[in-house]
């Protein structure tokens, strides 16, 4: 039986399953039945967690929140691809209209050096607070900061910025990287501060700051597969890892004539 | 009781200045790091007031249940921010900012607090550029302005369709800077259980860590609550899933008041339900009303046929029929009563014949399909992956859904409820919507109350008392740590034989219907007889596996659950006690003949703020009469 437009599915799901960080991991296979075009990927993960509390097993644990594509917190790979492969699209946005009657679907978690699992497809993502911790902000502090008009930022500049911030820090970048590097999510907070006059002022210590967060929190480096912009959810280019690299280079030279010194981290303190 | 929110007398243009210098106390800033406040949540309101009080000197721990700070449901805020800045140059103020919020409220609202609200609104925006929020600009570099529902002028500042995204990375790049300076202890995928209070005053939370399953208390020498809103009491609604009532409810039932629980909003603009499967609704954010016309067919035998078939004379605009001056921007309670009762004759459309169309044939002619994708593409797209129809070639269907709680745990112009050192922000408390809250009001409630209202006003509380007053060893902590476990364990322990969703979905079910977006006495005592039956049932019968000791993604929604099941009723006994009709909060006893909401001045005038008085007792009632000395009671019209 085929799948129409309005008929229901059954599909066969098979799963990492792994109670705890410190425990092996392996697949186990489930049955999805029923299952609609309608539904959301994660509705559908719904029903067959349903099915398993009912037969007296644990659910499958994963991360989801917002549920509108927004909140960056559903992560998991399908079929070897961060969030399922619909191009700008987060797991909790995909729907089942994209499967048909039959498929069997892998499912994973992040895999990355950086993002140590908790349970089943749950991840741990502090690393990435880490690195806007280190410096992926303005050091203004509440009050005392000019009118909004005060300083003009030109369109294209404000919607380079916008393009930039999307970002929802998903961590798709990464667990598609083959280096699990953070470039992507590192490279658009950069840029996004840099292209912005209230970001110029301390952009050569953020970058720098940034940079060295990344090597410290387990973090690989760049080597152009650019799978990191196909994985990623809002779009975000891999131009920003450039800018990133060009910002770093700067950085550098600047310390270097003595311009300035990198050492201290951005913080306004 | 009679209670009082000590709001400042007087001028109102002067009254937060005044407040600030005659009735705060300041603490010097030698002092400030020997106190330790807990904040709690992280969205806008949660993460600008860590982070503004721990650029002050305080010590501050932070905690969230979502795995990191910036993903607070704040993020899924999309059309925009208020604030009067009046940089269109159309008539714009402070006075109409603050006359805007009271109105739209229906007149439901402290007047003083609104009117800070509008004062720093300004700020707001300036403090965010400063951060680097990338708001919409105009070829000369200018910020850009949209109009919103309630309002005639221009005021809300955006950020593409992600306005709520970008201001809360900013609020959390500033509290990420203090975590990184270690002014701030963040402790992400965190819940809070239980509020401890020591002697009368708010000292602690009991929280449990929802890796490893560890309960635990923090002490502190304040609590700050900001937790957002209970709309998930209707099960579906655009709230993100673990959105819930329990921080706020736990504090409930330590003593804090909980007002107008029965102001909810209902969203005019949202995506229909599709399914029975389905587990949360989706906004199409109030700004698309800024160029999308709303209809349905004039005849019933038109709703299934496909709209572009439909001609012009046979569509039925009754949003700008019925209400002329503002057509489409209608305030949400008014635009959302409008499409139930046209889906109600039978011109609904789609599925069930619950759904009105968003036309945006009539501004793609005028100005473009590139315009329109450029101001709203993402919303486009959204409603595309959903639904599976493009929007540009055909209209959307939309349908009102649960969105924000105007009600919350009562406070006074402090922002602090009636227990000492327990102070609530954001869409926790129910201090400034009144019985409606306009379009991008939120985030300026939010921010303002994290930024620039908080860090005057806990000083004053905190001057007053002694830093580290309370101890971790305190009976009051070991019998909060133990009734935390006990409950865990009883969750735990039932072991029966239905989920918890589908204790949540009957729950959800039974208050959308019965009370809703209209309320009867019958359906609210209907409501009133059912739930404890269910609750029972949930006690006897809930299904939770696994242990308390490690991740369990169960044990956190039946505790939410179990919450939600309590808080249930009060939501429904306020409505009945309610006996007229006020934004968001319809009774259909009580209102004109045109269909409008009939407000009781007489006799409804305040705040009503009920007090937890134990398990099978009924709550009791605390009225905070409302003063109206700036703007006049009168019938809300938006005709």
């Amino acid at each position: 039986m085929s799948a129409t437009e309005h008929g229901t599915m059954n599909l066969k799901l098979i799963v990492w399953r792994q109670p705890a960080p410190d425990q092996p991991g392996r697949f186990e296979t489930y049955d999805a039945k029923n299952i609609t075009p309608h539904h959301s990927f994660l509705e559908m993960l719904d029903v067959v967690n349903e099915d398993l509390i009912k037969a007296g097993k644990d659910p499958i644990a994963f991360d989801h929140d917002c549920r509108e594509g927004i909140c960056g917190m559903c992560s998991a790979v399908v079929n070897g691809v961060p969030h399922g492969g619909q191009e700008r699209t987060t797991l909790c946005q995909l729907h089942m209209r994209k499967f048909k009657d039959g498929d069997a679907i892998y499912l994973e978690p992040w895999r990355a050096r950086a993002f140590p699992i908790l349970r089943d497809l749950v991840v741990d993502r502090g690393a990435l607070d880490k690195l806007i911790q280190a410096a992926g902000f303005v050091s203004c502090h509440t009050g005392g900061v000019p009118d909004g008009n005060a300083v003009l930022v030109g369109k294209p500049e404000a919607d380079y910025a916008m393009d930039a911030a999307e970002c929802i820090g998903c961590g798709a970048c990464v667990a598609a990287c083959p280096n699990g590097a953070a470039m992507l999510f590192a490279g658009a907070k950069v840029s996004q501060l840099a292209e912005l006059p209230q970001g110029q002022v301390e952009a050569p210590q953020r970058v720098a700051a940034m940079v060295k967060a990344m090597a410290d929190h387990g973090f690989g480096n760049c080597t152009n597969h650019y799978e990191c912009e196909g994985a990623c959810p809002k779009g975000i280019k891999v131009k920003f890892i450039a800018r990133m690299n060009r910002e770093f280079t700067r950085a550098l030279f600047l310390e270097k004539i003595g311009a300035i010194s990198t050492t201290r981290a951005a913080s306004g303190d | 009781m009679i209670l009082d929110g000590k709001a400042p007398t007087g001028k109102i243009q002067d009254s937060w200045d005044k407040h600030r210098f005659d009735s705060l106390k300041l603490v010097n800033p030698a002092n400030k790091r020997k106190y330790k406040i807990l904040v709690v949540g992280t969205g806008l309101a949660g993460a600008s007031a860590a982070a503004s009080l721990a650029e002050l000197g305080y010590q501050v721990e932070a905690f969230c249940y979502q795995d990191s700070p910036r993903r607070a449901h704040s993020i899924a805020a999309q059309g925009g921010i208020n604030a009067a800045k009046a940089y269109p140059n159309d008539g714009d103020s402070i006075y109409r900012l603050f006359y805007d919020t009271i109105k739209g409220g229906d007149f439901r609202a402290r007047e003083a607090d609104v009117w800070r609200l509008a004062q720093v609104s300004n700020n707001i925006i300036d403090q965010c550029v400063a951060q680097g929020v990338p708001f919409a600009r105009d070829y000369a570099g200018y910020l850009d302005n949209r109009s919103f529902g309630g309002a005639q002028v221009s005021r809300t500042f955006y950020a593409r369709g992600q306005t709520g995204q970008q201001l809360l990375l900013g609020a959390y790049s500033a509290l990420s800077r203090q975590i990184g300076l270690g002014t701030v202890k963040m402790f992400a995928r965190t819940e809070m259980l239980d509020l401890v209070v020591v002697d009368g005053e708010a000292k602690g939370i009991t929280v449990r860590d929802l890796v490893t399953g560890e309960l635990r208390s923090h002490v502190g020498d304040a609590v700050v609550l900001a937790t957002g809103g209970y709309v998930n009491v209707f099960y579906l609604s655009t709230n993100a899933m673990g959105c819930s009532v329990t921080a706020i409810w736990k504090a409930h039932k330590k003593g804090a008041y909980l007002a107008n629980p029965c102001y909810t909003q209902i969203h005019p603009t949202c995506i229909p339900q599709a399914g029975d499967y389905q587990s949360k609704l989706t906004l199409m954010s109030e700004s698309l009303r800024n160029d999308g016309r709303i209809w349905v067919p004039k005849k019933k035998e038109d709703c299934n046929k496909p709209p572009n078939e439909i001609p012009e004379d046979d569509r039925d605009y009754y949003l700008e029929r019925k209400y002329p001056s503002y057509g489409n921007l209608a305030p949400r309670d008014i635009a959302s009563r409008a499409a139930k009762e046209q889906c109600d004759e039978g011109r609904g459309v789609g599925p069930g014949g619950r759904g009105v169309y968003l036309d945006f044939s009539a501004s793609i002619a005028r100005l473009g399909e590139n315009t329109i994708r450029e101001r709203y593409g993402n919303l486009f797209e959204m409603y595309e992956r959903i639904t599976d129809e493009n929007a540009y070639q055909r209209p959307m269907r939309i349908y009102p859904a649960p969105h924000y709680a105007m009600g919350g745990l009562w406070v006074d112009y402090n922002l602090q409820s009636n227990i000492p050192g327990l102070f609530v922000l954001g869409e926790a408390n129910f201090s400034v919507h009144g019985a409606n809250r306009l379009g991008a009001s939120a985030l300026m409630q939010g921010l303002a109350d994290g930024y620039f209202v908080i860090p005057y006003t806990i000083a004053n509380y905190l001057a007053q008392t002694k830093p580290g007053k309370a101890k971790a060893d305190h009976a009051e902590f070991k019998k909060s740590l133990a009734d935390v476990k006990a409950e865990r364990d009883q969750l735990l322990g039932i072991n029966g034989k239905r989920t918890v969703t589908e204790f949540m979905r009957e729950v959800g079910v039974l208050m959308w219907n019965n009370v809703g977006m209209a309320r009867s006495k019958e359906s609210l005592t209907e409501t009133l007889q059912k739930l404890p039956a269910i609750r029972e049932e949930f006690w006897k019968n809930v299904k939770v596996s696994g242990s308390g000791e490690e991740f369990n993604q169960q044990l956190e929604n039946a505790g939410r659950t179990a919450d939600f099941l309590e808080f249930a009723e009060l939501l429904s006994r306020d409505a009945l006690h309610r006996e007229e009709s006020c934004g968001g909060h319809f009774r259909v006893e009580h209102q004109y003949p045109d269909g409008e909401a009939k407000r009781d001045d007489a006799n409804f005038s305040y705040a009503a703020a009920w007090e937890w008085k134990g398990r099978g007792q009924a709550p009791e009632l605390h009225k905070e009469p409302l003063k109206f000395e700036n703007i006049h009671l009168a019938v809300r019209s938006y005709k």
